[in-house]
C-alpha cells in the first residue's frame, strides 16, 4: 500500500506541509480562506524540529493500529488499509492519542475531537496534500 | 552609534490580506529579514539585510510577498548614481575592497543580441529535425591534418586524446567550496546523463564523486588544491586555469570559515584556513613554462587525457591563444568578461576583460590565419544564456560552450549576486548544512538535464532552419550570421556582414 514517507535528509523544517494539510482538510477552497479571520485549522502532520534534523510525522497506518482497537465509540476504522476517523462519532476521549506509538494523532481543541491523517482520502486532494506541497521532495507517497 | 549611510536596497511588501502568518518566510531566510512579532500578532521585516534572492516569495504559500527596489532614492544625478554613492559610503565605512558575486551586471553591449541567424528559403531547403537525423555530437581535441598509411597502404589511426560530447555544451568550473556538495552532485549527475562534462573547479574532487570521473574535467589552478595522481587519473580531461572571465589577472580566496571537514580533505588544506589561489601560477611566466606544465600533466596521466588551458578574454587574447595552441594543449577555453564567480573584487569584475563574442571571433580568425586552428579546439564561456547564443558561438568558430550561470539558474539560483556572503538561501553557494540541504540533487539534476535537452532541441531547430544537419557544418560558418546595429569595426572583428548585405 502506498504511504507517506519522510526523508529527513531533505526536510527543511519549513512547515509548509502542516499549513497545506490544515488548509486541505479545513473544507475551505484555498489557504487564505482557511486561515482567514484568525482561524487556526489543525494539521494532521507535524514537524519535529531539532538543531540539525527535522522531519514530518503523520499516521503510519500501522497494522497493529492500537488506536482502532482502543476506540470506544467506533469512530476509528480501517478502510483498505487506511485508518480513517468518522469525526461525527468521535467523542474526544483521546484513548487513541494515548495509545498511538508515533504520537501522530492530534487533538483539535476547538471541536473536542481528534484529527488524524487519512492520506487525503476524505477530501478532494487526490494525492496527499503534504506531498504536493513539500518544496524539496522530502515527503513522498509511495509503495515500500 | 554611528550613522548608517546605506539605504536598504529593497523593500519587503507583504499583503496582510493574504499573509496567514505561517512563518515560512522567517524560517527560510538565512539573512533573517522576516520575523513574527507575537505582541502585534503579525509578520514584520527588517529589509536592511534583504538581498532579493526571492526565496521567501517563491515559498510563500499564499503569494503574500513581493520584494521591490527601495523607492527611497538619493537626489537624482546622472553622474553620481545611487550605486556609486552607496559604494563610496560602504568603502568609507569599511576601508576595504568591494566584493561582488556572479557575472558583470553592467549595461555593456551584448553582442549575441546584435547578431541574427540565417534561414533557408526555396533553395537549399530547411530540414525538420523531428523527421530527419540531426547531429549535435561534438569532439574536442587536436584534429589530424593528414592521413598516414602503413607499408600495406592501410590507414594508420593515431588518435589524439579527445572528449566526446553528445551536446556542444559543458558545465564550466565551479569548485566544491564555492558551491555546495549538493550543487556539485547535481552537475555531475546531469553531465553523466547528458553525455557531457562538468568541471571540478580548483577545489579538488570529493571522494563521493570519483564515480562520475568519466564525465569530469579536473582543474589544476594556481593554488593546486586537491591535485594528486588519483585526481588527475580519475577525470576525463585536465584543465589548467590561467584566468577567469569574472576576475582576469587576479587569484581566488575561499575564506577559512567555509573550509569545513569535507572541503579541507578535498582541497588537502587544514580545516579553517583560508584557501588562497595566487594570481599567477608561480611556475608559469611564459608559453614555454605553460608547455612544461601541459606536458607534465600529460606525462603524469600516460598521455591519455586531453589538456585544456582556460584563460580570461583580455585585450591580447588572440596572440595568447596562438601561444596556447602551440603549447601542446588540446583545447583552449576562453572565459568572457560576463562570466560568473563566487566572489570577485567589484572593480575587477566590472571593468576588466572583453566580451566573449569579440574574443572568440578574433581567436578563431587568428588561429585560422596561422593555420593552427585544427591543432586545438576552442570552448567559450562567460554568459552563454540560451540556445541561440550557443548557435551563434558555434557559427563564430567555437567547438563547444561552457555554461555555469544558466546551470545554476536551473537549480534555483535567482542571481541575487550574494554568493560571497556564504548564506545562499537556495543551497547552492553555501556550506551551511541547513542551507545546503535545500538543494535536493534528485530534483535539481533533472531540471538541469531538462534545460540542456531543451537547448539541444532548439539548436537542432535553428540548424535545421539554416539547412544544416550537423553541427560540424555550422562551426565557423560566419556566413550564417549578420550583425544588426553594429559599426563597421565591430563587424570586422566579428568577421560578419551587416544585416541586408
Amino acid at each position: 500500500m502506498k504511504k507517506v514517507y519522510v526523508n529527513e535528509d531533505w526536510c527543511l523544517g519549513c512547515h509548509l506541509c502542516e499549513f497545506t494539510c490544515a488548509a486541505a482538510n479545513s473544507g475551505a477552497p484555498d489557504m487564505i480562506k482557511a486561515f482567514a479571520g484568525g482561524k487556526k485549522p489543525v494539521a494532521r502532520i507535524q514537524i519535529e524540529e531539532g538543531s540539525a534534523v527535522n522531519f514530518a510525522v503523520q499516521c503510519r497506518h500501522c497494522e497493529l493500529h492500537p488506536c482502532v482497537k482502543g476506540c470506544i465509540s467506533g469512530a476509528l476504522s480501517v478502510k483498505d488499509g487506511v485508518i480513517v476517523c468518522d469525526e461525527e462519532r468521535c467523542v474526544g476521549c483521546y484513548t487513541c492519542v494515548l495509545s498511538c506509538p508515533y504520537g501522530a494523532i492530534v487533538i483539535d481543541g476547538a471541536g473536542h475531537k481528534i484529527r488524524k491523517c487519512d492520506l487525503c482520502t476524505q477530501n478532494s486532494q487526490g494525492e496527499p496534500a503534504c506531498v504536493k506541497a513539500c518544496p524539496n521532495n522530502a515527503i513522498v507517497f509511495e509503495e515500500r | 552609534m554611528a550613522i548608517n549611510y546605506l539605504n536598504p536596497l529593497f523593500e519587503v511588501v507583504r499583503n496582510p490580506d493574504r499573509c496567514i502568518k505561517c512563518r515560512v518566510c522567517e524560517r527560510q531566510c538565512a539573512n533573517e529579514v522576516h520575523h513574527y512579532d507575537p505582541d502585534l500578532d503579525r509578520m514584520v521585516a527588517d529589509e536592511t539585510s534583504c538581498v532579493d534572492c526571492q526565496r521567501c516569495v517563491t515559498l510563500c504559500p499564499t503569494r503574500a510577498l513581493k520584494i521591490r527596489p527601495n523607492e527611497n532614492q538619493f537626489r537624482e544625478n546622472g553622474n553620481w548614481s545611487q550605486q556609486i554613492m552607496d559604494e563610496v559610503y560602504k568603502q568609507a565605512g569599511s576601508g576595504g575592497v568591494l566584493l561582488s558575486a556572479m557575472g558583470n551586471p553592467r549595461e555593456y553591449p551584448v553582442y549575441w543580441d546584435k547578431i541574427l541567424l540565417n534561414a533557408s528559403q526555396v533553395t537549399n531547403p530547411p530540414i525538420d529535425p523531428l523527421r530527419e537525423p540531426m547531429e549535435t555530437k561534438t569532439f574536442l581535441g587536436k584534429k589530424d591534418q593528414s592521413i598516414h598509411y602503413d607499408e600495406n597502404g592501410k590507414a594508420v589511426y593515431e588518435k589524439n586524446p579527445y572528449l566526446e560530447l553528445d551536446v556542444p555544451i559543458m558545465f564550466s568550473a565551479m569548485s566544491f567550496g564555492s558551491i555546495s556538495k549538493n550543487a556539485h552532485e547535481t552537475l555531475a549527475r546531469a553531465a553523466q546523463e547528458l553525455g557531457t562534462y562538468y568541471n571540478t573547479g580548483e577545489g579538488g574532487l570529493h571522494k563521493d564523486f570519483y564515480k562520475y570521473g568519466a564525465n569530469t574535467i579536473c582543474q589544476v589552478a594556481s593554488g593546486r588544491f586537491g591535485v594528486f595522481k588519483e585526481y588527475l587519473d580519475t577525470g576525463a580531461a585536465i584543465e589548467i586555469k590561467m584566468g577567469q572571465g569574472a576576475k582576469p589577472g587576479i587569484g581566488g580566496h575561499l575564506p577559512g570559515m567555509k573550509i569545513n571537514e569535507e572541503i579541507s580533505k578535498t582541497r588537502m588544506i587544514p580545516k579553517g584556513t583560508d584557501a588562497i589561489s595566487p594570481a599567477p601560477h608561480h611556475d608559469i611566466y611564459s608559453i614555454e613554462d605553460l608547455r612544461q606544465l601541459v606536458l607534465s600533466l600529460k606525462e603524469a596521466t600516460n598521455w591519455e587525457k586531453p589538456v585544456i588551458v582556460k584563460i580570461a578574454a583580455v585585450h591580447n587574447v588572440a596572440a595568447i591563444a596562438s601561444g596556447i595552441a602551440r603549447s601542446g594543449a588540446d583545447i583552449i577555453a576562453i572565459d568572457g568578461y560576463r562570466g560568473g564567480t563566487g566572489a570577485a573584487p567589484t572593480r575587477i569584475r566590472d571593468n576588466v576583460g572583453i566580451p566573449i563574442e569579440l574574443a572568440l571571433a578574433s581567436v578563431d580568425q587568428r588561429l585560422r590565419d596561422e593555420g593552427i586552428r585544427n591543432n586545438i579546439s576552442v570552448v567559450v564561456g562567460g554568459s552563454v544564456r540560451c540556445s541561440a547564443d550557443v548557435v551563434k558561438a558555434v557559427a563564430l568558430g567555437a567547438d563547444a560552450v561552457y555554461i555555469a550561470t544558466a546551470a545554476l539558474l536551473a537549480m534555483g539560483c535567482h542571481l541575487c549576486r550574494s554568493c560571497n556572503t556564504g548564506k545562499c538561501n537556495w543551497g547552492i553557494a553555501t556550506q551551511r548544512a541547513d542551507l545546503v540541504k535545500r538543494l535536493n540533487p534528485d530534483i535539481a539534476y533533472k531540471r538541469l538535464v531538462n534545460l540542456v535537452h531543451a537547448w539541444d532541441h532548439e539548436i537542432k531547430e535553428m540548424m535545421g532552419g539554416m539547412g544544416i544537419n550537423s553541427i560540424e557544418s555550422l562551426r565557423g560558418n560566419r556566413l550564417m550570421l549578420r550583425g544588426i546595429g553594429l559599426t563597421q569595426k565591430e563587424l570586422d572583428i566579428l568577421g560578419i556582414m551587416h544585416a541586408g548585405e
